[in-house]
């Protein structure tokens, strides 16, 4: 007997990952149902465990009725992946990019649909410490941050929004009295993995622009030796690859293969470039010489108007922005190539071509 | 935890000064502190603690650019900056923008300000309102009626709330409450009925997903949210061209035509009703948080290309002393100064002077407590905000003093608007000048603002399909046209208030460039004559219930919408280069 598809796709996203597996495995739901119930290292081990084998069973839909019960057991009393994330030299874009988070296709494992914001927000994470959208202020959402510090140790993971002053003994930057720099220190360290979203965190980003009178740097100059350290530049970064690295971090209890840098090869592997629509006729070598002309109108390539595509790597291209609606390039400005590293010193002036070396 | 908040300021404890910081649920680092006497607020100071100086960074860079490193001062108001920093250098170079920009500038920043107040509305302020945990408590069916007598939106049946319960209930009872940790459940200032708790929650829910469909509209025209990437001095760089699918073509004015619509929607069946809903329970609020009563509005959404403050379909002005019964003042613009006798920064010629900023200087100079510190010397200098004022009062920016110009100025729609909420309230037009004010203000304009929208889409199209197709001015793109020095500058109005950037331009480099933003006027420490800043006042007279949960506090603050990111900014490069 199994449950209408109506009622299966009303199921929030947690229960759904929980639902395809039952069918296939039974026991093994029984099992984690009850150790879900304990609190021990062991268990959570075990629901990454069981996470991961969610993401290979994308496909299952149907269940045993008798199981109903036990899985909404079962959610009630799952952790969930407690998030601190930290702003400081920021322009809370990379957290607007979050809220813009959809159900859509994971772009690293196939027939795995991502979480939307609420699903992350009720069903995925416990985003204990964010201060643009948490309830308390002040020293109650101290008592939020220290809790999960204390309760959570070497489990939460710890997202970094903004660049972190330097100079002048960080007073560039102060929360309840406290610089940047100090509460990094604080709460990376007891991180299981440390997140820098968005160009700024990665390297320091705008602040840390010429002549970076703040000092600013990025999360690993100014915490070293992190060693789950995950790098999301872009300004701002995009949800598609938040998104993304959180759930292969749930599935498979590791941060996906990264450059040296930190950066993920899913999501900056490829060159803009060369995945770009445009290519083409670039190759053709139709460009757009005038904003407006007939070659802007007909979806030339932009290099001549100072698009840095070529050299900046990231999946601009083939997963857009905003639930798949567009990218820039297909909006006809070209890239400024905000994924590559110090790109506001390396990469401007953006109207100014790149040199052809073809 | 260690409790470094409340401090007794004399022995019988009936004075506290109090701390709140990290103020949330805003853009940015807002740190309030506040003397509290008897369970009311008799003082306060309002300081930013980030700083990043991006205009030192502009310097020597092409103005043709400016606006992408500027439009990084925010990722909330995410175009505001932009429009701002291109109308600045067109005003500098005497450049005139086509008609299809002008229409796609207003379409892309009258997206930003009904998609921002909506989020500010359920996510960044409800929660000073609705108690989260008392919505447990609500009766799904007695939901689904006052939802059905407030609004025919369809998602209100009793299952509906029923299963928004259950889902709260749920995470509740997995005892990780994420966001809602911590927060002021059971406070005695909380008034909602559970009904109208739990009606609030499934629409702060509902909020989110709507922000994330609707802010695709800026997708289209400018390829991403946040940080949409399509202006240009001299125009946009989105084609107009019916026969293309590279370009917006008739199709693509469908998509834009179809999320206004739904915005509207949103906006007039949803946030409105709820809006009215919430308000009726906190009126008096209408008799809190006023603030000095003097108003700045740049005004914007310009009605044609003449780049003449009378061609803004939000009206430009002033008004001082809360005086609506007169039309508004002509705004002067070089009225406007900036003051950093409490701001950490020294002026060349001393620290009691104002500063135009087309002549203004910054240079940083922290003075305040080492880190880690307790409390700011108040006393001196105390926030990384300088202090504007305009002819030397200080002034309130945003979508209060917005509708209080327009309805000054006998803006029609506006004031049928402002008439109708008032009503619906029973309430008088002095109740504007308040905590409530603010927030019924913002409903207001975001339902003037869907309106209008699709006024501008009909243009848009109009143009299109007349062949009218130009999207940008050329004739100065080249800086080898430009004098070997200019100078200019260009105001908007972010959803947050009037915002004006000034450059000066030498041989094709930014010389100067400056910023005057709405939380800068809002968020000021006091001035050179002791002049409280607009939220400094705002407090006075709050009442404070319990000093460790300063709910009221938020309150007023978040009424504004403070963007802090926004507020602070580094302006002269001179000044810097001699320290």
């Amino acid at each position: 007997m199994e449950i209408p598809l109506e009622k299966v796709v009303t199921f929030t996203y947690s229960e759904r990952l929980k639902i395809r597996i039952v069918r296939w495995q039974g026991d093994l739901m029984t099992q984690l149902i009850n150790e879900s119930q304990s609190n021990s290292i062991e268990n959570r081990l075990n629901r990454r465990a069981f996470l991961k084998l969610c993401g290979m069973l994308a496909a299952t839909l149907a269940l045993p009725v008798s199981y109903t019960d036990r899985i909404a057991k079962a959610l009630t009393t799952a952790i969930r992946l407690p998030v601190i994330w930290l702003e400081f030299q920021d322009c809370t874009g990379d957290t607007e990019s979050f809220l813009r988070a959809s159900r859509r296709q994971d772009p690293i494992q196939s027939g795995v649909t991502d979480p939307s914001i609420t699903d992350l927000l009720l069903d995925v994470l416990s985003l204990d410490y964010h201060e643009t959208i948490m309830a308390p202020s002040g020293a109650m959402s101290e008592k939020s941050l220290n809790d999960t510090i204390q309760n959570y140790s070497g489990q939460y993971i710890c997202v970094v929004e903004g660049s972190i002053p330097t100079a002048n003994n960080g007073v560039y930057c102060t929360i309840r009295g406290r610089t940047a720099l100090s509460i990094a220190q604080q709460v990376l360290p007891g991180a299981r993995a440390v997140v820098a979203l968005g160009a700024c965190a990665t390297d320091g980003g705008l602040a840390a622009a010429l002549p970076n009178f703040t000092g600013a740097v990025g999360v690993k100059e100014a915490v070293p030796g992190l060693s789950n350290f995950v790098a999301l530049p872009g300004c701002p970064a995009n949800v598609v690859n938040i998104v993304a690295t959180i759930v292969y971090l749930l599935t498979f209890d590791q941060l996906p293969d990264r450059d040296s840098t930190g950066r993920p090869y899913f999501a900056y592997g490829e060159e803009i470039h060369e995945e770009c629509e445009r290519h083409d006729f670039y190759e053709e070598e139709k460009f757009v010489l005038a904003w407006g002309d007939e070659g802007h109108k007909e979806g030339w390539c932009l290099f001549k108007m100072g698009c840095k595509g070529p050299g900046t790597k990231h999946n601009c291209p083939q997963v857009k922005w905003n639930d798949g609606t567009c990218w820039p390039v297909a909006a006809g400005h070209g890239c400024i190539g905000c994924a590559a590293p110090h790109f506001w010193d390396t990469l401007s002036p953006f109207y100014q071509p790149l040199p052809d070396d073809d | 935890m260690a409790d470094h908040t409340v401090l007794p300021l004399s022995t019988e404890a009936q004075v506290q000064r109090i701390v709140i910081d990290p103020l949330t649920r805003i853009e940015g680092h807002l740190r309030i502190e506040a003397k509290v006497n008897n369970g009311t607020i008799t003082d306060a100071w309002s300081a930013g603690t980030m700083f990043r100086g991006i205009e030192m960074i502009l310097k020597g860079r092409d103005p043709r650019e400016a606006w992408i490193y500027a439009q990084r001062i925010c990722g909330v108001c995410t175009t505001v900056h932009s429009i701002a920093s291109v109308r600045a250098v067109e005003n500098a170079l005497g450049i005139v923008v086509p008609d299809n920009a002008r229409l796609i500038r207003n379409l892309l920043e009258g997206a930003q300000f009904v998609q921002d107040h909506v989020i500010h509305f359920y996510h960044l302020h409800a929660l000073d309102w609705v108690d989260i945990v008392s919505a447990l408590s609500a009766d799904p069916a007695l939901t689904s009626q006052l939802a059905r007598s407030i609004s025919d939106w369809p998602n209100s049946s009793s299952e509906y709330f029923a299963s928004v319960r259950d889902r709260i209930q749920n995470f509740v009872n997995s005892g990780q409450l994420g966001i809602f940790a911590n927060g002021y459940w059971g406070h005695p200032a909380y008034a909602l009925p559970p009904e109208a708790n739990l009606l609030a929650v499934a629409h702060y829910l509902e909020a989110l997903d709507w922000q994330r469909d609707f802010i695709k509209f800026q997708a289209i025209l400018g390829g991403k949210n946040p940080h949409p990437q399509t202006y240009l001095v001299g125009g946009v760089a989105i084609p107009v061209d019916p026969n293309s699918g590279k370009a917006l073509n008739p199709q693509k004015i469908t998509q834009l035509r179809n999320l206004t619509n739904q915005a509207h929607k949103f906006v007039t069946k949803v946030y409105l009703p709820d809006l009215k809903l919430i308000a009726s329970y906190y009126k008096e609020w209408a008799n809190l948080g006023a603030g000095h009563g003097n108003y700045l509005a740049y005004g914007d959404f310009p009605r044609n290309n003449s780049g003449k403050p009378a061609s803004n379909w939000l009206p430009r002005g002033v008004i001082i002393g809360k005086d609506i019964n007169n039309p508004p003042l002509t705004l002067k613009p070089g009225l406007i100064k900036e003051f950093v006798t409490h701001s950490w920064y020294n002026y060349s010629d001393g620290d009691g002077v104002g500063k135009h900023p087309s002549v203004g200087e910054t240079s940083p100079n922290y003075t305040g407590p080492q880190p880690p510190y307790e409390f700011l010397d108040t006393a001196h200098k105390y926030s990384w905000l300088k202090a504007p004022r305009y002819n030397q009062l200080p002034m309130e920016v945003g979508p209060l003093a917005r509708m209080l110009v327009a309805y000054a100025a006998g803006h029609v729609r506006a004031r049928q608007l402002i008439m109708q909420v008032l009503s619906d309230l029973a309430l008088g037009p002095e109740a504007l000048f308040s905590t409530l004010g603010r927030v019924a203000a913002r409903g207001i304009e975001t339902q003037l603002i869907t309106e209008r929208m699709k006024i501008w889409i009909t243009q848009l199209e109009t143009n299109m399909n007349s062949g009218n197709l130009a999207i940008h001015n050329g004739t100065h793109w080249d800086p080898a046209t430009w004098p070997a020095e200019a100078t200019g500058w260009g105001a908007t109005e972010a959803p947050r208030g009037g915002l004006g950037h000034w450059v000066h331009i030498v041989n094709g480099k930014i010389e100067n460039y400056q910023a005057v933003v709405p939380t800068t006027w809002n968020g000021s420490p006091r001035d050179s004559l002791g002049k409280r800043g607009v939220f400094e006042k705002a407090l006075i007279g709050t009442p404070v219930a319990d000093p460790q949960r300063p709910l009221e506090i938020l309150r007023t603050i978040h009424s504004f919408d403070p963007c802090l990111s926004c507020a602070v900014h580094v302006i002269d490069v001179k000044g810097v280069e001699d320290t």
